[in-house]
């Protein structure tokens, strides 16, 4: 992946499905297109994109990953704004995210 | 009761998961619906009567928690056809009553939007607000509703908070308060669901404020409850220390009760004169129905662990931490809670499954749910573990019979697994559903609530005992005493009797796994309830004239191999008809229920014979 925009402060948004554990940051998309090819057909990642949706993975939340599972980090526990919600990372690659920043003093903000 | 119009106003109550709405709905009613901090617990709807202050007579409905009207799971969908009118003989609702959480408004004020789109008048309840006052989160009433467009009342459902006006609010609306206006409900896109969450986004900055470090004692428990190696180790403690209690701390209350009936049935045999009815009432009703009260403590031991740890929230912990482990054998996270209910008795377990939307994964999961080790095969496990189990500890505190116990729920369990693997083997593979699932906040259970549950338990196994497992005792007695013993006689009279003719005519097929008739005569009515075997030896051992407890009897009667073998059949067999036909109304067809019974009944008979006959080289 070629990054132009190097020199911008924004980090570069990763899928959520490969974030480890105490990643923090904000939803930038969710649903088609997102994640890998592997995520099959189009009926089963709208229904997929709708069920996070209803669940609270919108864009502009705020997420941090607090828990994963022994077996390959899987599943992963995720502050959602204000709850919790536990999810496989197959399913949370349909989410793409950005990490808060990282200011000088290498402090994450928020 | 019986007196409540037809046309009766009816409300539904709808909501998010666990946001309270069985709770609310028990404070409107009065009615004892199962509450519990898990979201999922609700799986049907249930309908309860209600009087408000104004006299009116309505019908409030409970139905499970969703959110969305798009009805995808099983549950879900008994949601979606209640709101729209689906079912035929459902007449539409006149009123919404949506329930929030108020520690999480978010998803429930989008909720909130979809449900107006039906047309119907909404209400909000926002309940739990003495927890969002703890967490200092406020709430502005007033602009929210305005906002909304509906009426918003604050309630406390566990403790009857706010019932005078959500039911004031309520009449307002039965006497035309706010009206209905016309439907425009269709299933949400994608980017409606979006907009609408921009919609809320902006009342929640208007009408909350949420203090920063929101919910640290979540925080707190979850870093050693979800860990993945501390977590798991939780885990297996407290189901090994569930196990230890059930057997350790019954132990008193078991003597007392099992005391009770001895001398019951001393006192009917010394002071009735002999005969027909003293033997039916010392050893029909007495040894029989007395034989399974006795494990009433260590079955509300059982009860009393489950409901602590699924108030507490533990149980969406649980499946969190197994949803990788059971993935591995085709099942979900969420076929654990089922799995686990099962432990009680799988027929709600097998309702649970409603809330797994492949339908795969959920007939996976019914068709294992009897393989867990449910409340009435403790008195069958207990009765042959003390005869033949020594009760002594190891290590100096580990009770023996609690550990062949243990070993009995993990035959189940490891069972249970390599079948459902072999259910994605053979009979049905695909893909898995997404693992999706609110982790809801810890909540410290009410002692008042677990107790009042608890002994609801007590009250329904007393009940089953004094109805189903009465009267098969009385029919066993009888089918065990007539016709009597010919003349010149050798043998008991019992070996004459029909039981005695059932039970040997059955022999050959039940020798091979070291059975004998007294055993065959048992099996039979423990298809009505597993525990009637238990009783059902105990008549039978008593009409045969053995004097001593049933206990002794059998530890003297049986071999070890024998012993052995009924346990490894009661990990299998499908003693229960009850389950039987639940699977058929779940699964709609008769080809699942016989199937479970033709692969338990195999499998039963597999285990019994390989137990039997490794204990006879041993001994
Ligand atoms: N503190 C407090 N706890 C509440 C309140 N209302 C409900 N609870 C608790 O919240 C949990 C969920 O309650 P339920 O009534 O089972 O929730 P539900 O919405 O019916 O859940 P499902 O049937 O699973 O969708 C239980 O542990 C209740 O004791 C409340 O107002 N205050
Ligand atoms: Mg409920």
């Amino acid at each position: 992946m070629v990054d132009t925009h190097s020199t911008s402060v924004l980090p570069v948004p990763v899928l959520l499905g490969k974030a480890g554990k105490g990643f923090r940051g904000t939803i930038v998309a969710v649903g088609a297109g997102v994640g890998p090819s592997d995520l099959e057909d189009a009926e089963y990642s709208d229904e997929l994109e709708r069920r996070l949706l209803e669940i609270g993975f919108v864009e502009g939340a705020e997420i941090e990953i607090l828990h994963e599972g022994l077996i390959g980090g899987d599943p992963i526990a995720i502050r959602v704004d204000d709850m919790n919600v536990a999810l496989r990372r197959r399913e949370a690659n349909a989410i793409l995210v950005r990490a808060y920043p990282v200011r000088p003093s290498g402090k994450a903000q928020g | 009761m019986s007196s409540w119009p037809s046309d009766a106003f009816r409300f539904a109550l709808v909501g998010n998961p666990n946001c309270g709405k069985t709770a609310l709905f028990n404070m409107l009613t009065g009615k004892r619906q199962k509450v519990a901090n898990y979201p999922g617990v609700t799986v049907e709807s249930k309908r309860g009567r209600l009087i408000t202050p104004s006299g009116r007579k309505m019908v409030a409905i409970d139905l499970p928690g969703t959110y969305s009207l798009r009805g995808r799971s099983p549950d879900e969908a008994v949601t979606r056809n209640a709101i729209l009118g689906k079912l035929a003989d459902e007449s539409p609702m006149d009123l919404i009553i949506c329930i929030a959480d108020a520690t999480n408004l978010r998803l429930s004020l989008r909720l909130v939007l979809e449900l107006k789109l039906t047309g119907m008048p909404v209400i909000l309840a926002l309940n739990m607000v003495d927890i969002a006052t703890k967490r200092g989160i406020e709430i502005d009433m007033n602009r929210l509703s305005e906002r909304l467009g509906i009426p918003v009342i604050p309630t406390i459902a566990v403790d009857k908070g706010g019932t005078a006006e959500l039911l004031a609010a309520i009449d307002n609306a039965a006497a035309g308060g706010h009206l209905s206006s016309t439907p425009t409900w269709h299933e949400q896109s994608a980017d409606e669901v979006r907009a609408t969450h921009l919609l809320v986004n902006q009342m929640i900055e208007d009408c909350v404020t949420i203090p920063a470090g929101n919910d640290v004692w979540t925080r707190r428990i979850d870093n050693v409850l979800l860990h993945p190696v501390w977590g798991l180790l939780v885990l297996l403690l407290v189901l090994f220390l569930i196990f230890q209690a059930v057997f350790s701390w019954s132990a008193p209350a078991m003597n007392v009760i099992k005391d009770g009936f001895d001398l019951a049935g001393d006192y009917v045999k010394s002071n009735f004169p002999e005969g027909m009815l003293s033997s039916l009432i010392a050893d029909g009703i007495i040894a029989g129905v007395g034989s399974v009260i006795v494990f009433l403590p260590q079955i509300l031991v059982l009860f009393f662990f489950i409901i602590l740890l699924e108030d507490f929230g533990y149980m969406a912990r649980a499946a969190f931490l197994m949803d990788r482990i059971i993935g591995g054998v085709g099942l979900h996270g969420r076929s654990f809670f089922p799995l686990l209910s099962s432990f009680a008795c799988a027929i709600p377990g097998i309702m649970a499954t409603r809330v797994i939307d492949n339908r795969r994964q959920r007939l996976a999961t019914i068709m294992i749910a009897p393989l867990m080790t449910c409340s009435a095969r403790i008195p069958v496990y207990t009765l042959i573990i003390a005869a033949f189990v020594p009760n002594t500890h190891v290590f100096g505190f580990v009770n023996l019979q609690g550990i062949v116990m243990f070993g009995l729920y993990a035959a189940g369990i490891i069972s249970a697994f390599l079948v459902a693997w072999a259910f994605r083997l053979f009979v049905w593979s695909g893909k898995s559903e997404p693992f999706i699932m609110e982790l809801p906040s810890y909540k410290r259970p009410s002692l008042r609530s677990v107790g009042i549950n608890v002994l609801q338990r007590a009250f329904v196994f007393l009940q089953r005992a004094g109805t189903t497992i009465l009267s098969m005792m009385i029919l066993i007695w009888f089918l065990a005493t007539v016709p009597g013993a010919p003349e010149g006689a050798t043998e008991p009279a019992i070996h004459y009797s029909f039981a005695g003719m059932i039970g040997h005519a059955l022999l050959p097929l039940l020798a091979p796994i070291g059975f004998n008739w007294q055993i065959a005569v048992a099996l039979i009515p423990g298809m009505a309830a597993r525990e009637v075997a238990v009783g059902a030896l105990a008549t039978v051992y008593a009409l045969g004239n053995d004097e001593a407890s049933l206990g002794s009897t059998i530890a003297t009667h049986w071999s070890l191999g024998t012993a052995l073998a009924l346990l490894a059949w009661y990990v299998f067999a499908p003693q229960c008809a009850s389950t039987l036909s639940v699977v058929r109304r779940e699964t709609n067809s008769w080809q699942w229920p016989l199937a479970m019974f033709i692969y338990l009944t195999a499998l039963a008979y597999l285990a019994a014979w390989i137990v039997f006959h490794t204990t006879l080289l041993f001994t």
